[in-house]
């Protein structure tokens, strides 16, 4: 990045995520990224739920999901959007260090999300030999919920290269728009979320 | 002179508004484990036939992601009409292939 004056200035701007013209291009981008998200999600939570009493003999969606696990699962996700929150607040009253710390934070209950999901699918391989080729509802299931988590594990990736590379530069106009991005893209993911555990593991249970 | 002052009185009067916007958004959040913990007792308890269970679920998810897109994602802060455009274009064209899938598998 060149040096440019404008972009530190003395007192920063009430919104400084979209305080220059690429903060205004990249807060319209990503809400034009998420709007074509929900179509693509849609798509797979429609796929599921076609296929999901195709079982073939396998386990079905009652015998499989524990609700205990997706509790637990759905309290990690959910703070994790408050505490991307939590660094918003702060770097809107330009608090760079515990805007990273914030930040760390959430990427810790993504990092443990990630672990819960990764532990639940090699529950249903091992214990009930539940895998992408068992059945119709199996490759729908592990496509959507796959996805969702593929997505978290992008996001983690993601913040952790903006920490880093951000850690000696401060908040400034030029870093700001993107801390915002992520975080708008971190809440999408808590919102596919909420889909997920009532059209999959709620209804699921329900029959 | 003038001007530092009125940069201090400026900088005071956005952290307190920064401040009550974060109290709106701990409610937010508080109403959104609270919707989330009725719908797992719902399915939990098996107290509601699931013909009632699952509209009562769904409607529940659409007040938390109202929440989470009008609280968490600012969308209603003045400068989101673009982003509410685009997001509700997306949720159309979403239940439109929701329809789609659902119908020729069911029919």
């Amino acid at each position: 990045m060149s040096y440019d004056p404008s972009l530190f200035p003395k007192t920063m701007p009430e919104n400084p995520e979209r305080a220059t013209l690429e903060g205004k291009n990249k807060f319209l981008g990503l809400w034009f990224f998420l709007g074509g998200e929900t179509v693509l999600f849609a798509s797979l939570f429609g796929t599921y739920l076609a296929l999901r009493n195709s079982t073939a003999g396998g386990p079905t969606s009652e015998e499989l999901f524990g609700l205990e696990l997706v509790f637990l699962m759905t309290i990690i996700l959910l703070t994790s959007s408050l505490t991307s929150v939590y660094a918003m607040y702060h770097m809107r009253n330009n608090d760079f260090k515990k805007t990273q710390l914030w930040l760390g934070i959430t990427g810790l209950f993504g990092i443990s999300f990630l672990g819960l999901e990764i532990y639940e699918f090699t529950h249903y391989i091992t214990e009930y030999g539940f895998t992408f080729r068992s059945s119709a509802f199996g490759s729908a299931f592990y496509a959507l919920v796959g996805f969702h988590g593929g997505h978290v594990t992008f996001g983690v990736v993601w913040l952790i290269t903006l920490m880093i590379r951000n850690a000696k530069r401060g908040l400034n106009l030029y870093n700001a728009p993107k801390f915002n991005t992520f975080s708008l893209y971190w809440h999408y993911i808590d919102v596919i979320w909420v889909f997920v555990f009532t059209v999959v593991y709620l209804i699921g249970k329900v029959g | 002179m003038t001007d530092n002052i009125n940069t201090e009185n400026l900088k005071a009067f956005r952290k307190q508004k920064n401040k009550e916007a974060m109290k709106r958004n701990l409610i937010s959040f508080a109403l959104m484990i609270l919707v989330t913990l009725i719908a797992f007792i719902v399915v939990a308890t098996g107290a509601v036939e699931s013909m009632f269970a699952i509209p009562i679920i769904v409607f529940l998810a659409i007040i938390q992601v109202g929440f989470q897109f009008y609280y968490f994602m600012h969308m209603k802060d003045k400068g989101h009409a673009m982003p509410t455009v685009l997001i509700y274009g997306g949720v159309w064209a979403a239940l439109l292939t929701l329809a789609g899938l659902v119908l020729i598998s069911w029919w």
